[in-house]
């Protein structure tokens, strides 16, 4: 499981464990592995999974694009009050699917997520922006997508791992939640990134002065910085 | 061909990587700049010096306040029905991966997350898996919706344009679903991470977050910015804002100096693209240096303070 998927499933769980949440069900959409990856969350502590299953060539091309409509409609005949993810996938790197779920949801969305607080059908969420932090108050249902510091992801216990067995998983395909899954994007090529080489190890400490002055860096970043600064006063 | 950018800024100020989006939207044709925000007229006339922008729409409107996804996109879909921009970029912080992504579905289009090269007018270059790829993506759709990274493209110049303002189209913004409660905007002195030219970075090798002072005095010094690895974050050293990585801020200094870093995949993918990267580390395998062009294997502690004696 994706890391901020995990950071999901354990908020869901505590969030159930406080009362907030009565019951968490599992989502997850791709080809077979991923009944694996929903037998963790249920050791984990939720209640049921939902395998939308996507394989071969759909699976190749499918985008964020098409999960968020799945998910939104799903969450819609869930009657989720909260739909949870991690703020991006790491194959992909995107981070689009949880925003393009709210818009279609007509949802408030808390991207980002670093704390999350329940009172009376709002959410008080803290987000990690640029700059620092960010506090916003919404109604539910709504969309959150969680960052790295939102909770530590407990270890599912064996006997857990055992329960999990039993729990049910429903299997879906994409057409039954009326999503085409005709791709938007064609990838071209995928290619290497530039390889940078390894330099060199360097003694000491006045080693490394001076190879920064024999680039000319340390030099013209002081002469550049110190015309800037008198600029300025 | 024209292309809408959604200027990101603080009410006050233009955010600098704006200036970068700049330059990626003037490859794709005219260039517009939407100013959304509650009293940020500034930021309207500091936009209308900048290079390569013709036109500004301005919406000031206090129901902007927070800058929220929920009230700006209706905002942007208004602005689009009216003009029929081909392109809608933002940069991709935390404000643009949070918005354009929203107003995409809202226009029935799969985004582009974290462009670093246009080939031609649909076709876009960005990394994946941690920027171990690259993947070159033609959309398919009528409207381009893209986030850019600052880094890889130059900034506009700040002075010499003359663009001209105007009201963005009226929309009713009626947003009771969520609401701005605040924000702890770190301030500092030292220049904003992703603009600085020179980076000194902080990993878990440093112990604790008073002994960042050693790398503060450093950045003072160079005029550099300080970041750290997500382990130096998550251990509570420091705030999150100053996390470099896949999932942090994207870097491409000049110099960038990574200190008890060993070096993850995820930190490399965030500072891979310096120009000059020196790592100081005591481990000899870390995997840092097997990108760092000068390394020190030494005792952090001892050679920081030595550096800053000699510079």
């Amino acid at each position: 499981m994706n890391p901020f998927d995990e950071i999901a499933v354990e908020e869901a769980v505590r969030m159930k464990e406080k009362k907030v949440a009565k019951e968490v069900v599992a989502v997850s959409c791709g080809p077979t592995q991923c009944q694996e990856t929903l037998r963790t969350a249920l050791a984990m502590g939720a209640d049921r999974g939902i395998h939308v299953e996507i394989s071969g060539d759909d699976y190749t091309a499918v985008q964020p694009f098409h999960i968020s409509k799945i998910l939104a409609k799903l969450a819609l005949e869930e009657k989720a009050d909260i739909l949870l993810l991690g703020k991006q996938a790491i194959d992909d790197d995107c981070n689009q699917t949880g925003q393009m779920a709210a818009a279609l949801l007509d949802w408030p969305q808390a991207t980002f997520a670093c704390k999350v607080e329940e009172s009376n059908a709002n959410l008080t969420v803290t987000r990690e922006v640029d700059g620092g932090l960010e506090t916003l108050k919404m109604k539910t249902p709504c969309v959150v997508t969680t960052d790295l510091r939102l909770n530590e992801p407990r270890y599912a216990t064996l006997p857990n791992i055992m329960k999990a067995k039993k729990k049910p998983i429903a299997k879906k395909s994409a057409a039954d939640y009326g999503v085409d899954l005709t791709p938007r994007h064609t990838v071209l090529k995928v290619d290497d990134p530039p390889t940078r080489a390894a330099g060199e190890k360097l003694e000491t400490v006045e080693d490394l002065v001076s190879k920064l002055k024999e680039a000319g860096f340390y030099g013209e970043l002081t002469t550049e910085d110190k015309y800037k600064r008198t600029l300025e006063e | 061909q024209s292309t809408l950018v959604v200027a990101e800024h603080n009410n006050e100020k233009l955010t600098p990587s704006t200036l970068n989006t700049i330059t990626a939207a003037g490859k794709l044709g005219d260039v517009a700049c939407l100013v959304a925000g509650n009293n940020c007229a500034s930021v309207a006339e500091e936009l209308s010096k900048v290079n390569g922008v013709t036109k500004i729409l301005l919406a000031d409107n206090e129901a902007f306040n927070g800058l929220l996804a929920e009230s700006i996109t209706p905002l942007v879909l208004e602005t689009q029905k009216q003009f029929n921009f081909t392109h809608i970029l933002a940069n991709a912080t935390a404000f643009g991966k949070n918005l354009l992504p929203r107003l995409a579905a809202k226009l029935d289009v799969a985004p582009v997350s974290d462009i670093i090269g246009i080939a031609d007018k649909d076709t876009f270059i960005r990394t994946i898996y941690a920027g171990n790829a690259i993947q070159t993506v033609k959309v398919l759709d009528a409207v381009k919706v893209i986030t850019v990274r600052g880094t890889s493209f130059e900034a506009a110049g700040s002075e010499g344009g003359s663009a001209s303002t105007e009201n963005a189209p009226e929309c009713s913004v009626k947003n009771d679903l969520t609401s701005f409660e605040g924000s702890e905007i770190h301030k500092s002195d030292r220049p904003e991470l992703t603009g600085a030219k020179c980076v000194i970075s902080g990993g878990r090798g440093m112990k604790n977050g008073e002994n960042f002072q050693m790398l503060y005095d450093l950045a003072d010094k160079l005029n550099a910015a300080v970041g750290a690895s997500r382990a130096a974050v998550d251990a509570g050293f420091v705030p999150n804002d100053m996390q470099v990585g896949q999932t942090g801020k994207i870097v491409a200094p000049e110099l960038y100096i990574a200190v008890g870093i060993s070096g993850a995949i995820q930190h490399l993918a965030g500072m891979k693209d310096s120009k000059i990267i020196v790592a100081i580390n005591k481990d000899a395998e870390a995997p840092i240096f097997q990108v760092a062009d000068y390394g020190i294997v030494a005792d952090l502690f001892k050679a920081v303070p030595d550096l800053n004696k000699l510079l």
